[in-house]
């Protein structure tokens, strides 16, 4: 497999949203926003490269037995060191992703992409993996983030389109899931034509 | 790939793996506290600057906490050439539709209202998130009302505040938080009319 397909493979083959439909908890839960879900995205992908890297590199010393704690404990301290890096300087977005931010420890693509690449691959391929699975998450949110912000509240990356209110229903949960299921849709039907 | 597992070797693993974690995040600790503090700060000078007149002293060097049924709330006095000018009072509802609220309500030394804050809320986006300023105008009523013969309450239940539509359950937990504020400026202002007296 060549290094770039690596990385493209996480953003349409192997999308962790559109196609593998992982992670769904942040995914829905924080894209109110197009901002909001950039902000998610591109933490996540930070947590995704860093944990595949380390896991990547002592995987060959972890008993299998204590593989998965192990994992965890790794995806956890940056979990944390990125949840004091953003309290610090970008209190703003902190506060508004909250209590997404330590969550991502349990989103399942952070730990499936540990288990089931990072463990068996090499340093470099498991960075250039989680970056490519990291870019293909951010991409996926930013979108759903963009579409429930426009159809919510008239407004992209907090400018303001059309004056007045939007559909309210696309800010709350139930608009998560439409959203996501149109684009869900449409995703694969490109994606089925490219390939 | 992976080692065959022994006790020795799994107790070892974890060990060195969480001694690693924890030094590092020690670390990592030790170099965000201090910015982590700072905005903390900045973020509360910034609400006091917005809700109280102008003031030429530090509120949050002078801040003193009041209590009121066993809940303390931090003051923040407004001081213009040793005088006060007004209260910046950090305030809380638990009635919000989403959990807590936080505020900073602004009082002037009379006691109307000058200004007021969110500092932090889960009220839903669109409907209640609406109580923070500029998304609608649902706090600019507030704005030199006086709470002696302004009622904090919402008109449905029979005060002289306009709700946000579809929002009223975040109106009335505002309306708790400013009106708990207002209790505690009356503390305030007859504390320093106690002190004013013997001075007369």
């Amino acid at each position: 497999m060549s290094k770039l397909s690596l990385i493209t493979k996480g953003i349409i083959k192997e999308n962790p949203t559109f196609v593998l439909v992982l992670g769904m908890c942040p995914t829905l839960g924080t894209t109110t926003s197009a901002m909001n879900g950039l902000g998610m995205g591109l933490a996540t992908l930070f947590v995704l490269t860093m944990s595949n890297i380390v896991v990547s590199a002592v995987s060959g010393f972890i008993p299998g037995k204590v593989r998965i704690p192990s994992f965890i404990v790794i995806i956890a301290t940056f979990v944390t060191v990125l949840q004091f890096v953003m309290q610090a300087f970008t209190p703003g977005l902190y506060a508004t992703l909250g209590i997404f931010i330590p969550l991502i420890v349990v989103n399942c693509i952070v730990l499936g992409r540990a288990e089931a690449f990072a463990s068996k691959n090499s340093v470099g391929d498991s960075a250039l993996d989680g970056i490519g699975i990291g870019l293909g998450f951010t991409l996926a949110l930013t979108v759903l983030g963009m579409v429930r912000e426009l159809l919510g509240s008239a407004s992209i990356f907090g400018i303001k389109l059309i004056e007045g209110d939007g559909i309210l229903v696309f800010i709350l949960a139930p608009g998560a899931f439409i959203a996501l299921g149109y684009l869900l849709v449409l995703f694969n039907k490109l994606k089925a034509k490219i390939s | 790939m992976a080692k065959v597992s022994s006790l020795k070797n799994m107790v070892m693993t974890l060990l060195a793996i969480c001694f690693v974690a924890s030094a590092l995040l020690a670390g990592v600790y030790a170099i965000t506290k201090e910015p982590i503090d700072a905005a903390q700060i900045a973020k509360t000078n910034y609400a006091i600057a917005k809700v109280v007149p102008k003031f030429d002293n530090d509120p949050s060097a002078d801040m003193f906490a009041k209590e009121i049924d066993g809940k303390s709330f931090n003051v923040y006095p407004a001081k213009q050439g040793g005088a006060i000018v007004g209260y910046a009072i950090e305030t809380f509802s638990t009635r919000g539709f989403g959990g807590r609220i936080i505020l900073m309500v602004g009082f002037n030394a009379d006691g109307t209202i000058n200004n007021t804050a969110v500092l932090s809320h889960t009220e839903t986006p669109g409907l209640g998130d609406k109580m923070v300023e500029g998304k609608s105008n649902f706090s600019v009523q507030f704005k030199g009302k006086n709470p002696a013969d302004f009622k904090l309450i919402v008109k449905k239940d029979g005060g002289d505040v306009d709700a946000i539509t579809a929002s009223t359950i975040s109106s009335r937990a505002f309306c708790d938080a400013v009106s708990k504020a207002y209790d505690v400026y009356k503390i305030c202002a007859k504390d320093v009319e106690k002190k004013e007296v013997p001075n007369e």
